[in-house]
């Protein structure tokens, strides 16, 4: 954390040094001597106007001019805050996500991502809890080898409200001191995990696809970035607690315990503190389908289809597999297909035991959401595609000419089967 | 009632090159656009407006080029806008750039309602409404995918939750944040660009803000910093194969018998 401060009178070729920058921060400007940002030494006299260099707010603070730059003309000023006591904050949290009292199985991913993080540190496990008459199901959580679930049941909290659900929170926080936050990335969690963080004036990484733990408790939060083309590895040095989401099924469930161990805690909070200035009139269920995430084969449709009519060709495939059928953002955006289908970053993480996917390219935005398949089978009549760089198997070809004959395949496997029987 | 809407410009294109070396990315010289979630916040205000006579101000935080974002608003029907642009706001995380806008909303005053469109498309977070909300003291609610009811004292909207459509009340001043597809937005209209074409885009620096503690802003005040950056893993164990569509669709098929995913 720091600025990068002009040293003027050490620059011979003002233009040149506009080059250095690739964001266009840096620009030759007309000041008054001992105007502001300009400091000439002693002894200087006189108002005339002299040729400065300024850095505009364009700079993203990426420190290129203080690398390549002419020696001492630009200098990058570490601005130090006071290190924190990391040993002060113990343990790492899980937000159980839920509704109404069901609990979401990102949960569990999380728990057990939890507890392996745990072990490299020696710090407890937690849960946080909120909701009402949720008792029995925080049973469940401790079978997975959960320490500690701590619970806050109340009437305020029987649906997710921004403002009590935050009180909850951060009473947890402030009372545990947890290292570590983990919260799946869910319509709720991503509402909650940002306004607790901002409580505590803390950071937050949104949908890591890698964690892990270093030993002073840093927690390495890691995701795709800048368009998908770089992993970004991130970290909160000297803040407290480190919140981190994580969508479902990037994880994978940990295996229950023989002999749980852990212990349920009843947390009390003040009613006062559970206001709330939103009030729920309804709630009408949405009809249970059952969603991608379940499926253990999938097969993707991308813009390569071509046509509307070409997803008929990639549905029999689909059928013969007895796969559901998914896409990629841009089908799902012009309406071809189901927005619930769509794999991806903005879209559903899958981990089926096959995937196939036909004409998709493999931005990383997609196959951050799929990567982690068994199997991963891609056909694409671009050899460049960068969907070859996570298949398994590669097809260089066209889709349209291709899945005829597996289709046919399939079909005689399938029959001879049947006949078998 | 008082609207404000929270916009962003937005790099034009996610191919981005970066610098091998230093491993910042280079964006200069790419087109830059509108983030097409906020075209959804801003007819989400529009509309507010049209039923009930409000006044509907857009807000931006960026380089001074993203004045470009905020006439664009006014084209589609904005009354008013500002952009806060400062060097020190420069490397801020989600936290800093939540405080500095929060900071420049104060400026104007706490609206009744404030609009963000769900994320961006080069950040992608989706935390700078809800941690908006959080300095501003006012209650929010996410995945807003309906506006039910503008009340002189409520709101009341649809919440998109992935079991359920909840229908909340919730009392001014407010934010929310609104899904792709809430409305068709509206385009730039002819009329509003000839009509609006002198109106200025105001610009706010730290120094018109409660808060001039330059520790809050830009990169000394964002909490997360990147520690590095490295090229996605390659996966192992490949087989590219390139060949008549009818070889290759036997060679899968075999392929896919022995591994018995079949």
């Amino acid at each position: 954390m720091g600025k990068i401060i002009i040293h003027q009178e050490r620059i011979t070729d003002y233009e040149a040094l506009t080059e250095l920058c690739p964001f266009d921060a840096i620009e030759v400007v007309r000041r008054p001597v001992n105007g502001h940002d300009i400091d000439l030494g002693a002894g200087a006299q006189g108002y005339s106007l002299l040729k400065a260099l300024r850095i505009n707010e364009n700079c993203k603070v990426c420190k290129l001019c203080v690398k390549n730059g002419p020696e001492g003309v630009f200098e990058f000023v570490e601005e130090k805050r006071p290190a924190i006591d990391k040993t002060q904050w113990r343990g790492i949290a899980v937000y159980v996500d839920h509704a109404e009292g069901n609990i979401h199985p990102v949960t569990y991913e999380l728990i057990g991502k939890a507890k392996a993080m745990a072990a490299k540190i020696q710090h407890p496990v937690f849960c946080v809890f909120m909701g009402h008459d949720i008792g029995p199901q925080a049973e469940k959580l401790l079978a997975y080898g959960v320490d500690e679930v701590f619970v806050y049941d109340d009437e305020a909290l029987a649906h997710f409200r921004i403002e009590p659900y935050t009180a909850a929170f951060e009473d947890f926080i402030a009372g545990q001191k947890p290292a570590i936050v983990l919260v799946g990335g869910t319509t709720v969690g991503r509402s909650l995990a940002p306004r607790t963080a901002a409580r505590f004036r803390t950071g937050l990484t949104a949908d890591c696809t890698i964690l892990d733990v270093q030993d002073n408790t840093d927690l390495d939060q890691i995701r795709p970035a800048f368009g998908g083309n770089i992993m970004a590895h991130i970290y909160t040095p000297n803040h407290r607690p480190q919140f981190a989401t994580v969508r479902y099924k990037i994880f994978s469930a940990p295996a229950c315990e023989l002999k749980p161990h852990g212990k349920i805690t009843p947390q009390h909070i003040a009613r006062e503190k559970l206001h709330s200035a939103i009030r729920v009139l309804d709630m009408q269920r949405k009809q249970f389908d059952r969603g991608i995430e379940e499926a253990e084969a999938l097969v993707v449709a991308g813009r390569g289809v071509g046509k509307e009519e070409n997803l008929a060709l990639v549905q029999q495939l689909a059928d013969k597999l007895g796969a559901q059928m998914a896409c990629t953002r841009p089908l799902a955006e012009n309406g071809w297909m189901d927005p619930k289908r769509q794999i991806g970053l903005s879209g559903r993480t899958v981990k089926p035991k096959l995937i196939i996917t036909c004409g998709v390219s493999g931005a990383v935005q997609f196959t951050a959401g799929m990567d982690g398949a068994e199997r991963i089978i891609a056909i694409n009549t671009d050899p460049q595609a960068p969907i070859f760089k996570v298949a398994h198997y590669g097809l260089v070809g066209d889709l349209n000419e291709i899945l005829p004959h597996l289709i046919k395949y399939l079909q005689s496997h399938g029959d001879a089967v049947e006949c078998a029987a | 009632m008082k609207i404000i809407v929270c916009i962003k410009q937005v790099p034009g294109t996610s191919e981005v090159a970066v610098d091998p070396d230093t491993g910042v990315l280079k964006r200069s010289g790419i087109d830059s656009k509108m983030n097409p979630y906020d075209l959804y916040a801003i007819e989400t205000a529009l509309r507010i407006k049209e039923r009930c006579d409000a006044h509907v101000k857009v807000l931006s935080m960026g380089p001074p080029q993203a004045r470009e974002v905020i006439e664009e608003a006014y084209w589609m029907g904005a009354d008013e806008g500002v952009l806060l642009s400062d060097r020190k706001f420069a490397g801020a995380d989600v936290l800093a750039t939540a405080f500095t806008l929060s900071q420049g909303i104060k400026v104007g005053g706490i609206p009744d309602l404030i609009i963000c469109g769900k994320q961006t498309t080069d950040g992608d977070t989706a935390q700078v409404g809800p941690e908006m909300a959080e300095f501003l003291d006012i209650p929010h609610v996410t995945n807003v995918n309906r506006i039910v009811e503008t009340r002189p004292d409520v709101l009341v909207v649809d919440m998109d939750l992935p079991d359920s459509i909840q229908t909340v009340e919730v009392r001014y001043p407010c934010l929310i944040t609104v899904e792709k597809g809430i409305y068709e937005p509206r385009l730039p209209s002819f009329v509003r660009k000839t009509e609006t074409k002198d109106r200025p885009v105001p610009v706010l620096k730290l120094k018109d803000f409660e808060d001039t503690d330059e520790i809050n802003y830009g990169l000394t005040g964002s909490p997360t910093q990147v520690r590095r950056i490295f090229p996605p893993a390659a996966n192992v164990e490949q087989q590219i194969w390139q060949d008549a569509p009818e070889i290759l669709a036997k060679r899968i098929y075999g392929a896919m018998l022995e591994e018995k995913l079949i």
